[in-house]
């Protein structure tokens, strides 16, 4: 199943949702922009984007004619396209490669690492996996009982070891073996922390000084995430410098909006996102799908 | 980063001042700044149209609009609907008198913090001097029974795993252990569910038929945008909750979720959840929430840690500063309050204002400054601290030196120690010539305005 389905079935409430916009007849009147303001409000995009998007369509609009609904459900979809940015690397595929990941408590971290363990393991990569969560009561367990599932080794140390240090390990084993993909997972904390985000900030510096392979340092934030997702962006791209997003959990009615505003504001591409509990759940992202089924394009057609 | 709502709309109506009086444009523009505001603050669209609805009918009477501060009378109104909406009063666990032992049970999302919630719980029951015992009925995350039997080792609560394997029978062996082991109370952990996965869904249900819980609580996380309406009202739906714990307040999420989970099911916030110690699970104050839906700090929580850290001695001790004079253990004491209130950065972002002045300063305020302090009055003598005028050169530079620091910094001490001997001395002349007279508490009421936030503060 492509993307495209996966999505459209993930997203079916919030396609449900503009879709019903767009259905009203096919007349487009002061109600119909009031409504969809509202409805890209609903789905997290955010008060501001929500305006400024629906100005843009409404002159777009004007400009070019566009009357019927159709119409302008295409030109939404494209505009909210555009406002991803592209990835210039896909650091799965392209290996060797090393990627922590990091985010707030429960966004899908470890879930995500294991996944990507087993997708990487049965495209016959060679691949390790870092369990640098030292600080969360069992996360080491968690992640050994996604390496033993997807036949990955795992690297750690006990609960309480310092983070930058279980980098240095898993790098150190990963060059003695040539490892092609090697998968960090990282201690959630929220943004507000300083305390932990210095402690992150030098788990970054030791893993990018440390290995001779390219480093991606990957957010990966939980679909539900409103309005303050973009404030968790932000402190983490400031301290860390990101490389990428992973977005998760998109397969429950959230719209994953704030999405669009954190790839915008921080241009930063996505690289996967998770659309459900199974291992091939967690898929690329492609900015003109994710956008065609966030406006309810192909249905009813 | 948001301007908190009452500077917003004091810029608003800064704008019309010399009008005489409001008119209904000016008003909905302070609407749509409520508006913003709430969204921002993720409160559910629904619920955000229907709200400024109605603060917009309460607003447009004559007695807000010819007033002579509508900018405070406006957010006065909203603040006052907001906390009405939130629940005017707190709201306790209710747990059965008759029963041994009490169920409560957690349901959520995947990530919400159900787990960590539970420790949490335990530890507040324990600390009521019940006899808690965690049942650990995720059999779905790998290792999510590790998890909290870590969490209950360490803060001495007793878990039941069972066989891990079947959720339902975890949990009914659970209510068996606890009646053996002498526990009263059983908390059951579930595993995180999507509110549209009917195979979950259902299991939780079961879990809820087999344990008959006293209380379901629903561990919303308060980053959680406008979805939350879709997840609350499927879980009232299905399993019917009685109550809320918001879990991730710790962050800088405004929690508007809280507003439409309440406005959508009815259900309370019981509990709000600020952080990874195991005593971070506080009841909920609706007018505090409501305060930090609108970006207005929090500043009665503020001084009720105060009250709590504040024993009988200290009381003393502000008596015997007001007498004698105000000495570098005095100053000492003070420093190590603020340590004891969860250090200075919590309490400056839950002051009005406070959260951008921290933005401001660029989070320079740190409590190393803190220890910085101590240090150097740790390296000051019996006497010195006593008596610091008697400080001289040479005395400074021994501090500095017994302290690490630098003379400069030293020398800073020392000025605001002095600044500070200067405001107690102010006080000492007002206590003296008789708290009784008009003067001395007009003196009083301006001394307190210019000790901090006089302008600032919304009303």
């Amino acid at each position: 199943m492509g993307m495209f389905d996966s999505l459209k079935r993930g997203l079916a409430r919030s396609r449900e949702a503009l879709s019903e916009v767009f259905y009203m007849g096919g007349e487009v009147d002061e109600d119909f922009w009031e409504d969809l303001e509202d409805r890209l409000v609903m789905g997290d995009m955010g008060a501001e984007v929500a305006m400024q998007v629906t100005d843009d369509l409404r002159e777009q609009a004007a400009r070019e004619g566009l009357k019927s609904a159709r119409q302008l459900r295409d030109a939404l979809a494209r505009r909210l396209a555009a406002e991803f940015a592209k990835a210039e690397c896909d650091p799965f595929e392209d290996v060797p490669s090393c990627v922590l990941f990091v985010g707030i408590n429960g966004a899908g971290k470890t879930t995500t690492v294991g996944k990507l363990a087993g997708v990487a393991r049965s495209e016959g990569k060679s691949c390790l996996i870092g369990g640098a969560d030292t600080f969360r009561a069992a996360a080491i367990e968690q992640l050994e009982v996604w390496g033993q599932r997807s036949g990955v080794e795992v690297v750690t140390r006990e609960r309480g070891a310092d983070p930058a240090s279980v980098c240095y390990d898993v790098l150190d084993r990963a060059e003695k073996d040539g490892t092609q993909l090697v998968l960090i997972d990282t201690a959630g904390r929220l943004h507000t922390s300083p305390e932990l985000m210095r402690e992150l900030e030098k788990v970054v510096r030791v893993t990018r000084k440390r290995a001779s392979i390219p480093v991606r340092v990957v957010l990966v934030i939980d679909a539900t995430t409103g309005q303050n997702g973009l404030n968790q962006a932000k402190e983490f791209n400031s301290a860390l410098d990101l490389d990428g997003l992973i977005v998760t959990k998109l397969d429950g009615t959230a719209k994953g909006g704030i999405a669009v505003a954190i790839s915008h504001d921080l241009n930063l591409p996505i690289y996967r996102i998770g659309v459900g509990e199974g291992i091939d759940d967690l898929q690329t992202f492609d900015a003109m799908d994710f956008a065609r089924a966030l406006v309810g394009e192909g249905e009813g057609e | 980063m948001f301007n908190s709502l009452s500077d917003r709309l004091q810029d608003t109506f800064g704008k019309l001042r010399g009008k005489g009086r409001l008119t209904e444009d000016d008003i909905n523009t302070a609407m749509r700044e409520i508006r913003m505001a709430l969204l921002e603050a993720d409160v559910n669209y629904r619920v955000v149209k229907k709200f400024v609805a109605e603060c917009k009918e309460k607003c447009m009477t004559a007695e807000v609009l010819e007033s002579l501060s509508p900018a405070q009378n406006v957010v006065r109104i909203v603040l006052d609907q907001l906390t009405e909406l939130l629940g005017t009063t707190e709201s306790k666990l209710v747990l059965a008198q008759n029963r041994t032992p009490n169920v409560i049970m957690l349901v959520g999302l995947q990530g919400s913090g159900k787990t960590t919630a539970a420790a949490k719980l335990a530890f507040l029951l324990k600390r009521q001097g019940h006899s808690p015992l965690l049942a650990a009925c995720d059999v779905h995350r790998p290792a999510a029974a590790d998890q909290l039997e870590t969490l209950g080792n360490e803060i001495g609560v007793k878990v039941y795993r069972g066989d891990g394997k079947d959720a339902v029978k975890v949990a009914r062996e659970s209510i068996q252990s606890a009646v053996d082991g002498l526990n009263d109370i059983v908390i059951v952990d579930t595993a995180g569910r999507l509110q549209i996965d009917e195979q979950m869904m259902q299991e939780a249900v079961d879990i809820k038929n087999a344990v008959k819980p006293d209380q379901v609580l629903m561990v919303v996380d308060a980053m959680t945008g406008q979805d939350i309406v879709n997840v609350v009202s499927e879980f009232a739906n299905r399993v019917d909750f009685d109550g809320v714990i918001m879990s991730k307040l710790d962050g800088d999420a405004r929690g508007g979720g809280a507003l439409s989970v309440r406005e959508v099911t009815g259900k309370p916030i019981k509990f709000v959840s600020m952080g990874e110690k195991p005593d971070s699970l506080e009841v909920f104050h609706p007018d505090r929430m409501a305060k930090r839906i609108l970006g207005m700090g929090d500043v009665v929580s503020i001084i009720e840690e105060a009250q709590r850290v504040t024993d009988q001695k200290d009381i003393d001790d502000a008596e015997r500063m007001l007498r004698e004079g105000f000495t570098m253990d005095d100053m000492l004491t003070q420093m190590q309050q603020i340590r004891k209130m969860g250090g200075l950065k919590k309490i400056l972002a839950s002051l009005p204002g406070g959260e951008r002045a921290l933005e401001q300063a660029g989070g320079a305020v740190s409590d190393e400054q803190i220890t910085r302090i101590e240090a150097m009055i740790h390296s000051m003598t019996k006497q010195e601290r006593a008596k610091p005028k008697t400080i001289n050169g040479q005395r400074r530079k021994r501090i500095a030196k017994g302290s690490g620091r630098s003379v400069q910094e030293v020398n800073q001490l020392l000025k605001q120690w002095s600044e500070m001997e200067k405001m107690m001395g102010k006080m000492r002349q007002l206590t003296n010539g008789g708290g009784n007279s008009r003067k001395a508490r007009r003196q009083m009421t301006n001394m307190m305005r210019n000790m901090g936030m006089g302008g600032k503060m919304p009303f």
